[in-house]
């Protein structure tokens, strides 16, 4: 490569040089205050995506495993994520189902798939079919994605519960709990720039 | 402040995408960027038209999102009907004053606060405002990271339909203001992301 490349402030377009980073440092933009930059580990998207290998499987998990139990007077029922969408969707209000069905289904999966996909494949040293438009989309659904909300939605469900029924945690939540730490620890480790440069370089 | 050495004013675009920065081309038209392919853009394309357009129809769904009821409980008693702020009436007369509080921010202040910030940001730079352009920019990192969490009573309501749906002893059904508050919380997250900070620092240069 030659000179290392200028970067702009997205959030106030001021141009900047790029500079080597103490480990753990970040830089910030000399005008607004933006995060420009991040130091990355040299293993950062190995990292990356042996937390998002992990959180693939605990997605599995956490859809498969009823979220919460309830018991009112003997009768038992239970939910799943996608079987509370799906019973949401069966009462009419569908527009609400869908919102719940792509915020914490659909996005979270294909970001996870899409991401393991697109590393694995640059961790052989390969460009993976279809990478560079994968981490376009990634990008643009990044925003909703919202496991972390739905956890504390469902925290605050079973509070409201226990007032009038007996409540038991499914395992399902606990995987929730998990697979929301997992998305966060790999988005975190994630290393885009090399990611970028690696697939321009593979071109 | 002179002007600065922005990417705009150096015939240089910024990917949004992968951050490269390249060579706006000479020749009007869609650029691309040499490493990603995306479309680039100086600035968002219609940012304070779109701002406003999700921004308005954002304050006009808040109304039925608060008045209408966002679930029924239909037990042997008669029904319940909740809206968001019985629903926090709830939890707050039951004991649970941390959740109460955690609701009533999520649900209520935050959509609030984040139609007014808009609201402030976009109205500032359409009259070429120059006042505290890093607190304007502050404010807008605040709310596009704070406006997910409304979405916080549609989950509770999803998971609460589900679970009291087949018991005889009661059972809840969700309600004409979940879909409007849905829209409110989609409508204003677009109306941050199609507002270009980046506007805020424009006005700056052309002030002698």
């Amino acid at each position: 490569m030659s000179a290392s490349p200028p970067v702009a402030c997205l959030e106030c377009d001021l141009l900047h040089r790029r500079s080597p980073l103490p480990p753990g440092g970040e830089a910030r933009c000399t005008r607004c205050g933006a995060c420009l930059y991040r130091w990355a580990r040299p293993d950062a998207n190995e990292r990356a995506l042996a937390l998002a290998l992990a959180a693939c499987i605990l997605f599995v998990v956490a859809n498969v495993f009823p979220i919460v139990g309830l018991e009112i007077q003997g009768v038992h029922s239970s939910a799943t994520l996608i079987g509370a969408a799906r019973s949401l969707w069966d009462d009419g209000a569908r527009a609400v189902a869908l919102l719940v069905f792509v915020t914490t289904v659909l996005v979270p999966a294909a970001e996870l798939i899409g991401i393991t996909w697109v590393l694995a494949a640059l961790r052989r040293g390969r460009r993976g079919w279809g990478a560079v438009p994968l981490l376009h989309f990634i990008e643009s659904v990044k925003p909703w994605g919202m496991v972390e909300v739905f956890v504390l939605g469902v925290l605050v469900a079973l509070v409201k519960l226990t007032h009038v029924a007996s409540v038991e945690p499914g395992a399902g939540l606990f995987a929730f709990g998990a697979l929301m730490l997992l998305i966060a620890a790999s988005a975190a480790a994630f290393d885009a720039d090399a990611a970028w440069a690696q697939l321009e370089a593979g071109r | 402040m002179s002007a600065a050495p922005t990417a705009a004013r150096l015939g240089l675009l910024a990917c949004e995408v992968c951050r490269l920065v390249s060579r706006a081309p000479a020749l009007g038209g869609d650029a691309h960027c040499p490493r990603c392919s995306a479309t680039l853009h100086a600035r968002k394309p219609a940012s304070l038209a779109r701002t406003w357009a999700f921004l308005i129809t954002a304050m006009i769904l808040y109304v039925p999102a608060n008045m209408l009821p966002i679930m029924d409980t239909s037990s042997l008693f008669g029904t319940q009907r909740d809206t968001i702020l019985s629903g926090v009436a709830f939890l707050w007369t039951s004991g649970s004053f941390v959740l109460a509080l955690l609701v009533f921010f999520a649900s209520i202040m935050v959509p609030l606060a984040k139609m007014i910030a808009l609201t402030v940001l976009a109205a500032s730079v359409q009259m070429r405002a120059a006042w505290h352009p890093r607190t304007r920019t502050r404010l807008y990192r605040v709310i596009e990271f704070a406006g997910r969490w409304s979405m916080l009573d549609i989950y509770v309501v999803t998971l609460l339909v589900a679970l009291v749906h087949v018991s005889t002893f009661a059972s809840i059904h969700a309600g004409p203001g979940a879909a409007a508050f849905g829209a409110v919380v989609v409508l204003t997250m677009f109306a941050a992301t199609s507002f270009d900070p980046r506007l805020i620092w424009d006005t700056l240069g052309e002030k002698p």
